[in-house]
């Protein structure tokens, strides 16, 4: 994967001893970390890890979470939430519009939505489309903004199977042209090795793994088996 | 014995004559049906033409439909009508007006602001808390008996479900669109006026719905009970007179002035809150 070297000495995210807790109980517990520029992380971690703790810590939406440690990270964040979260009331080219400026503004978001297959549907209401195209509207939102850093909280975890596998193309897909940096959260070992570049494991606070997979399918099953074993999951023998 | 239904209905639903889809019960009630609000007034009217018609009524007690309508006319032509209605009118439009307003205005300045919900939220709370009907006396002392204790009595009547209401809406906003603007870099400005606002309406119609409910009967008890002009001073007289016709014009007039209203501001919030998708829709 040459395209991205010369981006990866300048790291987009670095955390140093990041340190968040709930009522006294610690959930990162001075977490050290450096995403590369460009590069696509997937971070794993059971219910309750932190996972999405960290992901706010990140997007810089934890205003009234206790903790300490520093944390630089671009200016232009993105997120895509579970779910959709697009405005009930707003046709899904004005979700898409949501808080950006300029005169060109619609011509971009209406170049989103067709690069994320939403051509045709600009004048529809969220309510009408399925799971699936909402969360595609929802990636077309964040991607409108060109961000530096995309952060991406179980994205397609609501999301059917058949959906979620065009899904991992599409982002991948968007990934390769836009190239920001990537975080996703998933609590899905399969889709973090189909769709990132290096997977961390979230234990106890701490980042307990952390690999670097190489786009080639025969490692898999054995990425697959270090992730499992991470988790503390043992599989079934047969 | 017992044979398990075949699993061929898709396949059955395509024969001939048999329509294309399957049969499940709907739980949504269906389509509306025409002008649907008018059929049971239109059948107690029948009733009542029937009644009054097989002289099954007592005319002094309550006069036949076309009485009422002739003493209608009657009145209409004599200019006493027109006059009376458009006082009426005029008394609850300023009311609702002014209701509708400081219900809006208050209730944006307390949801919004951390100040005005402390010293707003809780003085309407109290005002709620007394009974509006109870403040004419006082309000009469203070205005005097003309039109304006009249007009303030319909706007308190008028403001607290539309601000109750509203500010609840505008309160309760989800927290994900919260984190949402945040993360989409929205003003404070434009966080209010595309997600806060929007997100509050629906809660404001059920409020702008009760107000309006609320200003027609704020005007018929003080027309009742402090008469000097309008239609609730007409149906007043016409009770010394023991004009039973008359009594029911007036509440034919009011009953027409509800029903509009109302049909009026559903129509609005049809139109407003168009992005709902719900069972009357
Ligand atoms: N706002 C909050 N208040 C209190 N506890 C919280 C809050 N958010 C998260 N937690 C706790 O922090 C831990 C980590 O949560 P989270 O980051 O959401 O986990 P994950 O996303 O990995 O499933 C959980 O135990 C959760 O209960
Ligand atoms: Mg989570």
């Amino acid at each position: 994967m040459a395209p991205h070297t010369e981006q990866l000495t300048r790291p987009a995210v670095q955390l140093r001893g990041l340190t968040r807790s709930f009522e006294g109980r610690t959930v990162l517990d001075g977490i050290d970390l450096d995403l590369p520029a460009g590069q696509f992380t997937a971070l794993l971690g059971h219910s309750g890890s932190g996972k999405s703790t960290l992901l706010r810590a990140i997007a810089g939406l934890d205003h009234k979470v206790a903790g300490s440690g520093r944390l630089t990270a671009p200016e232009k964040v993105s997120v895509v939430f579970q779910d959709s979260r697009l405005l009930p009331w707003r046709r899904v080219l004005d979700n898409v519009l949501l808080g950006l400026n300029g005169a060109d503004a619609e011509r971009k978001g209406r170049a989103a939505l067709a690069e994320v297959g939403l051509e045709g549907r600009e004048r529809a209401w969220p309510s009408e489309l399925s799971g699936g195209e909402a969360q595609r509207a929802a990636l077309a939102r964040s991607l409108v903004r060109e961000p530096e850093l995309l952060l991406a909280d179980e994205p397609f975890g609501a999301l059917d199977a058949l959906t979620r596998i065009r899904m991992h193309a599409l982002l991948r897909e968007l990934w390769t042209r836009h190239q920001p940096s990537v975080l996703l959260v998933t609590h899905d070992v399969d889709e973090a090795i189909v769709l990132a570049d290096r997977v961390l494991v979230l234990d106890s606070g701490r980042v307990g793994l952390d690999l670097a997979i190489e786009r080639d399918a025969r490692a898999r099953g054995e990425y697959r088996g270090r992730l499992l074993a991470a988790l503390g999951v043992t599989e079934g023998v047969g | 014995m017992t044979t398990t239904t075949p699993a061929v209905l898709p396949v059955r639903a395509q024969e001939e004559d048999q329509p294309v889809r399957r049969r499940r019960r709907g739980l949504s009630p269906g389509r509306a049906l025409p002008a649907s609000r008018l059929i049971g007034p239109a059948l107690l009217l029948a009733l009542w033409a029937a009644a009054s018609a097989a002289g099954q009524l007592d005319p002094g007690a309550i006069p036949a439909p076309w009485t009422v309508l002739r003493t209608a006319g009657r009145l209409w032509s004599a200019g006493t009508l027109p006059t009376d209605i458009l006082t009426s009118l005029e008394r609850a439009a300023y009311g609702f007006t002014i209701g509708l307003a400081a219900g809006v205005v208050l209730a944006l300045a307390a949801g919004l602001s951390r100040v005005g919900e402390a010293l707003i939220d809780g003085t309407v709370n109290l005002n709620r808390a007394i009974p509006t009907l109870g403040l004419i006396p006082l309000f009469i002392l203070w205005l005097g008996i003309g039109e304006a204790f009249k007009i303030a009595i319909i706007a308190i009547v008028v403001y607290v479900p539309i601000y109750l209401n509203t500010h609840s809406a505008l309160s309760g906003i989800d927290s994900r669109f919260v984190e949402l603007a945040e993360v989409q870099g929205l003003s404070r400005l434009r966080f209010v006026r595309q997600i806060v606002i929007p997100g509050a309406l629906p809660g404001f119609f059920v409020g702008l719905r009760l107000g309006v409910t609320g200003s027609w009967l704020g005007l018929v008890v003080l027309e009742q009970i402090n008469a000097t002009s309008g239609l609730g001073y007409m149906m007043f007289q016409a009770q010394n007179y023991g004009q039973s016709d008359v009594i029911l014009v007036g509440l034919l007039v009011y009953g027409i002035f509800g029903l509009v209203s109302d049909s009026a501001v559903r129509l609005i919030e049809r139109r407003v809150l168009s992005w709902r998708r719900t069972l009357s829709s």
